[in-house]
């Protein structure tokens, strides 16, 4: 059923020893050149993911999350955008490969689902003719055998009755099921790589987690990797593996889902958990949101990216976090946990300071 | 549907009758006197008992409302009009012309395949044009070829019509007689003679609208090649030539057929400079014609009744094919 075994085509071989991950980006900038200067929109990101398993990417709007995956995608190609870095995909750097290379890969191998799939779809094409076009690109087939395979696809999703609404055109399904239809789209071939760019954004919260079993399930049955970029917590607690938190561009802090969510120790993770209401609190309870605004890309600050909205700049000593931007490096923790801060004692300071604010209940443990 | 589009109809009707009753009305209350010009025409001196005599045999003495019912009862029924002795006029009448002295409704149906013809061409012509140069700019937006375009574009805009067409017919028929001669044959008489009489005023209309509908283009196809499906589109992997002249195309044809509609009403209802200037008879060159004193009410009554019945239907034609072309507007 997949395409495992197919051959890189003209794609240059650029394979490290003793890499075998599935998707490596490596150092992948992504930069507009603009009137004003040079839009950093991504920075020297640097993740890797196994097939069957979900990367969480987090973060406010503007830090970089959907401009990398559309890098992915290959998206940028034909725009203005200059890229740098590998995109190694089953070792083969989408970065390089020729651009109707690419456009064959799309689609097939790497798969996108958008955020909202009401202007995601076309409205003059029917939902079936828009899943059997997906399908009809990558496959020599008839309109016919494709149009069955879409219906199959809406039936596999969870749209009743799939050979009448295969007709309908998009405005005609409710959101919940629009987005069912964008993932039918997206799976429809069978892609090794799905980027699901805030699938459950413009969703109610009741339909949102019908979307993310769906979309659980169809990973196990597909076996593929699964990039989700959100800006919501709850999602990234049930859905991601790995979780990967960006700022301005940059990754701050990466690492196992459980352990970013149990002993962050980047102050904006902090933060991001801070700002996420809590249903057991008392109804006096106020939000706590990160104070300021995400910082402009264009003239980054020389040090950390963070430092005019951090509480906690006390803690370290001098003008290090106005002057040095702080390197990617292992938590105190250990394992794969990395963050960019140079707070020395985070994990204690998380205990002692933003546990009792964010969960009291679990500091008395 | 079916009954929207009845609902349309009459209100379509409605539009049109009033337009009727105020060109009539404004006719008939001017200061323009069919009578007092006949008169000075046959007896040389025209004394004051003989116009009343023409005014009472032309009906002009029993006011706008008994004259207005009479228009309209001849549009079903025979009549009999006086204008220099009796005359028949045939339902649906308009009346008799106070230039050529016929009834006006047969040279209507004489005259206006000329201008259908000269419109149905320019149309074509432009809107292949325009709608090619549109959506190959915005598909190379900010190119050289985008920007020569918009360019040529701004600058044919900026050319009064008159004088683009009166130097093309200078130029190109007097002075280099590129084109051949122009005017209006009939197509069933000769195909080829009707194509030559008619080649240089579609060029120069398709000169002139082209550019607009260029423009026009460019921006729906900018603005449809920005939208997320666009996105969707690549990312299924379509080829770029699938995504903007599939997807992007399909979105903006939908405006362009409200703009070039309308356009093509007003252009079937005649084209006065273009005609008047490369002599096609059709129904502008004889509207503008009809100004002359007395003006000819019956013939301005006639293309004046027809713009309005085209320029309304043109419009309900094209609200009807926006529920074709836009699954969204469905009509309950």
């Amino acid at each position: 059923m997949f395409e495992l075994s197919e051959t890189p085509g003209d794609g240059q071989m650029s394979k490290a020893p003793g890499d075998n991950a599935f998707l490596s980006v490596r150092d992948l900038k992504v930069h507009f050149s603009t009137s004003d200067g040079i839009v950093k929109a991504t920075d020297g990101l640097t993740f890797e993911l196994e097939r069957g398993k979900t990367l969480g990417i987090v973060g406010e709007s503007g830090s970089g999350k959907s401009v990398s995956s559309s890098a992915i995608m290959g998206l940028h190609r034909g725009t203005n955008a200059i890229l740098g870095g590998e995109i190694l995909l089953e070792g083969v750097d989408l970065l390089k490969v020729s651009d109707e290379e690419m456009r064959k890969r799309r689609g097939r191998e790497v798969a996108m689902i958008f955020q909202d799939p009401l202007s995601a779809m076309h409205p003059y094409y029917t939902v079936g003719n828009q899943i059997m076009e997906a399908y009809q690109v990558h496959n020599d087939v008839t309109k016919r055998e494709a149009r069955k395979r879409a219906i199959e696809m809406l039936d596999r999703v969870g749209i009743p009755q799939p050979d009448r609404r295969v007709d309908d055109y998009p405005h005609q399904f409710s959101g919940g099921m629009r987005q069912r239809a964008m993932i039918a789209m997206g799976l429809i071939n069978n892609p090794s790589l799905l980027i699901a760019d805030e699938p459950t954004t413009a969703l109610d919260v009741t339909v949102q987690a019908q979307i993310l079993d769906l979309l659980q399930d169809l990973q196990r049955d597909f076996d593929a990797a699964v990039i989700i970029i959100t800006h919501d917590l709850g999602v990234v607690a049930e859905m991601a593996d790995d979780v990967l938190v960006m700022y301005a561009g940059r990754a701050v802090e990466y690492g196992p889902c459980k352990e970013i969510l149990t002993h962050p120790q980047m102050p904006y993770t902090w933060g991001l958990l801070s700002s996420v209401p809590d249903l057991t609190a008392s109804t006096e309870a106020k939000l706590l949101p990160i104070r300021g605004n995400p910082p402009s890309l264009l003239n980054p600050l020389p040090g950390c990216a963070f430092e005019p909205r951090c509480d906690h700049v006390a803690k370290v000593g001098g003008d290090l976090c106005r002057t040095t931007l702080p390197d990617l490096t292992p938590a105190t923790s250990g394992g794969n946990h990395t963050k960019r801060c140079h707070i020395k004692n985070a994990d204690e300071v998380y205990e002692a300071e933003i546990l009792p604010e964010i969960a009291p209940d679990l500091v008395e443990d | 549907m079916f009954g929207y589009i009845v609902r349309r109809l009459m209100t379509a009707f409605l539009v049109v009758v009033l337009v009727s009753m105020v060109t009539f009305t404004l006719f008939f209350k001017g200061p323009s006197d069919p009578a007092s010009a006949l008169c000075e025409e046959t007896g040389g001196r025209c004394t004051a008992a003989e116009l009343n005599s023409i005014r009472e045999q032309m009906g002009l003495n029993d006011g706008l409302v008994v004259n207005y019912s009479r228009f309209v009862k001849g549009l079903f029924v025979d009549r009999e009009m006086y204008y220099q002795g009796e005359q028949m006029c045939e339902a649906p009448c308009f009346g008799i012309s106070y230039g050529s002295r016929q009834p006006v409704t047969p040279q209507f149906v004489e005259k206006w395949p000329a201008t259908v013809s000269l419109a149905v061409g320019a149309v074509l012509l432009y809107v292949i044009i325009g709608m090619t140069l549109g959506s190959l700019a915005a598909r190379f937006r900010g190119s050289f070829f985008d920007r020569a375009v918009v360019g040529v574009a701004t600058v044919i805009t900026a050319v009064p019509y008159y004088v683009l067409a009166l130097v093309a017919w200078i130029v190109l028929v007097l002075q280099l007689s590129i084109f051949p001669e122009t005017g209006y044959h009939p197509f069933t008489d000769s195909p080829v003679l009707w194509a030559s009489g008619l080649l240089l005023p579609w060029v120069v209309l398709a000169f002139a609208y082209a550019p607009a509908n260029m423009r026009y283009m460019r921006g729906y196809m900018v603005e449809s090649l920005g939208e997320d499906y666009i996105r969707t589109a690549r990312a299924k992997g379509m080829s770029q030539q699938g995504v903007v002249f599939k997807h992007g195309l399909r979105a903006a044809i939908v405006p362009m057929t409200t703009i070039v509609g309308l356009e093509f009403a007003v252009l079937l209802a005649g084209t006065v400079f273009t005609e008047f200037l490369f002599e096609i008879d059709g129904i502008g060159w004889w509207s503008i014609n009809s100004l002359g004193n007395p003006i000819d009410f019956p013939v301005l009554n006639i293309t004046g009744t027809a713009a309005a019945v085209l320029i309304v239907l043109g419009n309900l034609i094209v609200d009807l094919l926006y529920a074709v072309l836009d699954p969204r507007v469905r009509l309950a």
